[in-house]
């Protein structure tokens, strides 16, 4: 007996680890898929461990070297008030990362209740919540972003969670699609039949299933976010000084690219860099998770 | 496309309109601070003045009756900040030019998107492929506010071809336009290639080769009207991009557009033009979402609304 139970452990186990060994082989060969997950952890290495061993913070101000060109000793040059801009590209990146992931799991964590919700009790309620994710698909979420930004203070808080709450209505449309299709299925039936509550399927069943999807959809809103934070930033209406994003940065750069270009051809190369990569990792990763996903 | 589906999608616009009024009202009101909370030095008696003059002294929820009578009548009332402006003044200056350069951006974008997105359909796998593909890659990757600036410093403070900022002359019109375009005319073209090539294998095309049509015939006459699909359904979600990337590049090239009200007003808390362009913004996407999808309809019989 319980020879056959360790098989049939051994079964699953096998089975469990190839959707996601699967995954990873597919992805493997999406080379630009791999190159854009090298450069992000080569950039997280880099935002994270360089300010544990450099000596120069990114507010150390120098005003006898300001505007001063690529060096030796000031790698990426120094801006208006000598700041080292290598220092002040990773403490940006450190923000405009962190917002982008935030805000991208505060629209996954709405959307995925959402979404569920609306597929797993399906009929009227399913109509009218996706009736009103259509209506709300149509609304111009940043004036809005922007109103809450300029009259309630520019803090960073606010700012990720009203940015993720612009992002969750694709997410929303996935998961429920991907519920739909679920809840229909032998395993839920016999959860069901187990007298299982209603809560604790879509917690335990339903949601788990949707992750690949839910996964996929997260990498390709991160980058949407990163921009819409650095367009904040740029208007004035984003990250605050002393603290500062790729947006600011460009910002700062713009002001002075008649003296010092590079001042905004380097944050500009990090930004659309790391956008690039997250958009080809989303994409290798849609791919290699989800094969028969449509592209929405 | 039946009448009761349009009539159907123009009455949700309805009860949805009086939500965003009502949302951005409160949203404003309930903030800290006030028009005249930046004025220097107002005497009491002057602010109390100032308060009653835009009934500001009155209760929010009788004030709200007011803004919305006088919404239903046209009227989105006087400006805090500009003295003796009212919003409509302000928005009739300045939607034209925001239409106008949004407008132009859109044409731009469509008629170098289509252009290299055909040529790239034309000659798959060859240089005319893959230098146009590969600045829609640029295109995509960069934002409207790199964009902007890296042309104000090429052609005009470099070569000084172009003025820098300003809105009079044609010539004003050129940077600023095809910077917003830009990433749009990216974008469009890699869709027309995309739906050309998927037109190409189609059997009606084998056919009108078949017959000995010149590949620009094939092109014109049949590929085109199919393979622009995906460009129709995507002018919707453009078009709103453009009017939200107008916000940025007016701001670039200080241009006295929508934009450039929406945010002063909403820096200074001028309540009411707030009020006044976001909701016209509101409006313009919903009108412009509308018009795509009727005319999408118009152009693909498989498409039918019930």
């Amino acid at each position: 007996m319980s020879e056959i139970m360790a098989q049939s452990q051994s079964i699953v186990n096998e089975e469990g680890q190839s959707l996601w060994a699967d995954a990873w082989f597919r992805l493997k060969k999406n080379h630009l898929a791999v190159l854009g997950l090298c450069f992000l952890v080569f950039e997280m290495m880099l935002f994270f461990g360089v300010p544990l061993i450099s000596t120069v913070g990114y507010e150390a101000q120098n005003l006898e070297l300001t505007l001063a060109a690529p060096s030796f000793q000031h790698w990426l040059g120094t801006d208006t008030l000598g700041r080292d801009l290598f220092q002040r590209l990773l403490y940006g990146g450190r923000i405009s990362l962190t917002v982008g992931i935030l805000a991208s799991l505060v629209s996954a964590i709405v959307g995925v209740i959402y979404g569920s919700v609306a597929g797993f009790l399906g009929g009227k309620i399913d109509g009218f919540l996706m009736r009103v994710v259509d209506v709300l698909y149509a609304l111009p979420f940043i004036f809005l972003v922007i109103i809450l930004m300029v009259y309630f203070g520019r803090n960073l808080i606010l700012l990720f969670v009203a940015l993720g709450l612009t992002q969750w209505l694709t997410m929303a449309r996935i998961v429920r699609g991907q519920v739909l299709s679920l809840r229909h299925k032998e395993f839920i039936e016999a959860a069901k039949s187990l007298g299982i509550r209603q809560r604790k399927i879509v917690l335990r069943h339903l949601i788990p299933n949707t992750l690949g999807a839910v996964i996929v959809y997260l990498t390709l809103t991160v980058p949407s976010v990163i921009l819409e934070e650095a367009f904040l930033s740029y208007l004035g209406l984003g990250v605050q000084a002393p603290m500062a994003s790729w947006g600011t940065l460009i910002k700062e750069g713009v002001d002075v690219m008649d003296q010092a270009p590079w001042l905004l051809f380097f944050p500009a190369l990090c930004l659309s860099t790391t956008l690039f990569s997250l958009n080809f990792l989303g994409d290798g990763l849609r791919d290699a998770l989800d094969p028969k996903g449509a592209k929405d | 496309m039946s009448l009761k589906y349009l009539l159907g999608r123009l009455a949700v616009m309805v009860p949805v309109f009086f939500l965003v009024v009502t949302l951005v009202f409160f949203m404003i009101r309930f903030a800290p601070g006030g028009p005249f909370s930046s004025e220097k030095s107002v005497s009491p008696a002057i602010l109390k003045n100032l308060e009653a003059k835009y009934h500001m002294d009155e209760p929010l929820s009788r004030q709200y009756l007011h803004y919305l009578k006088d919404l239903l009548h046209g009227d989105l009332g006087p400006s805090f900040k500009h003295a003796n402006r009212t919003v409509n003044e302000i928005i009739a200056e300045a939607l034209p030019v925001s239409l106008e350069l949004g407008l132009l951006s859109l044409t731009w974008a469509l008629m170098i998107g289509i252009c290299a997105g055909g040529l790239a359909a034309l000659k798959p796998n060859t240089s005319w492929d893959y230098i146009p593909m590969s600045f829609a890659i640029l295109g995509i990757c960069l934002p409207t506010f790199v964009v902007g600036p890296v042309l104000v410093l090429v052609f005009g403070v470099w070569l000084q071809w172009l003025p820098v900022a300003g809105w009079e002359s044609w010539q004003d019109r050129v940077l600023p336009s095809l910077t917003l375009g830009f990433a749009y005319a990216a974008y469009i073209s890699r869709l027309t290639r995309g739906g050309l090539m998927e037109i190409r294998m189609q059997d009606f095309i084998r056919t009108a080769r078949a017959k000995g049509l010149s590949e620009s015939d094939i092109l014109l006459k049949h590929s085109l009207r199919g393979g622009l699909l995906p460009v129709i359904s995507y002018l919707g979600p453009a078009l709103a991009g453009i009017i939200t990337g107008a916000l940025v590049t007016e701001t670039i090239f200080n241009i006295p557009g929508l934009g450039r009200f929406f945010i002063e007003s909403a820096v200074n808390r001028d309540y009411t033009v707030v009020m006044g362009t976001s909701l016209l913004y509101f409006t313009l996407i919903f009108v412009c979402n509308f018009l795509v999808d009727i005319f999408y309809a118009l152009l693909d019989p498989r498409v039918k609304y019930v």
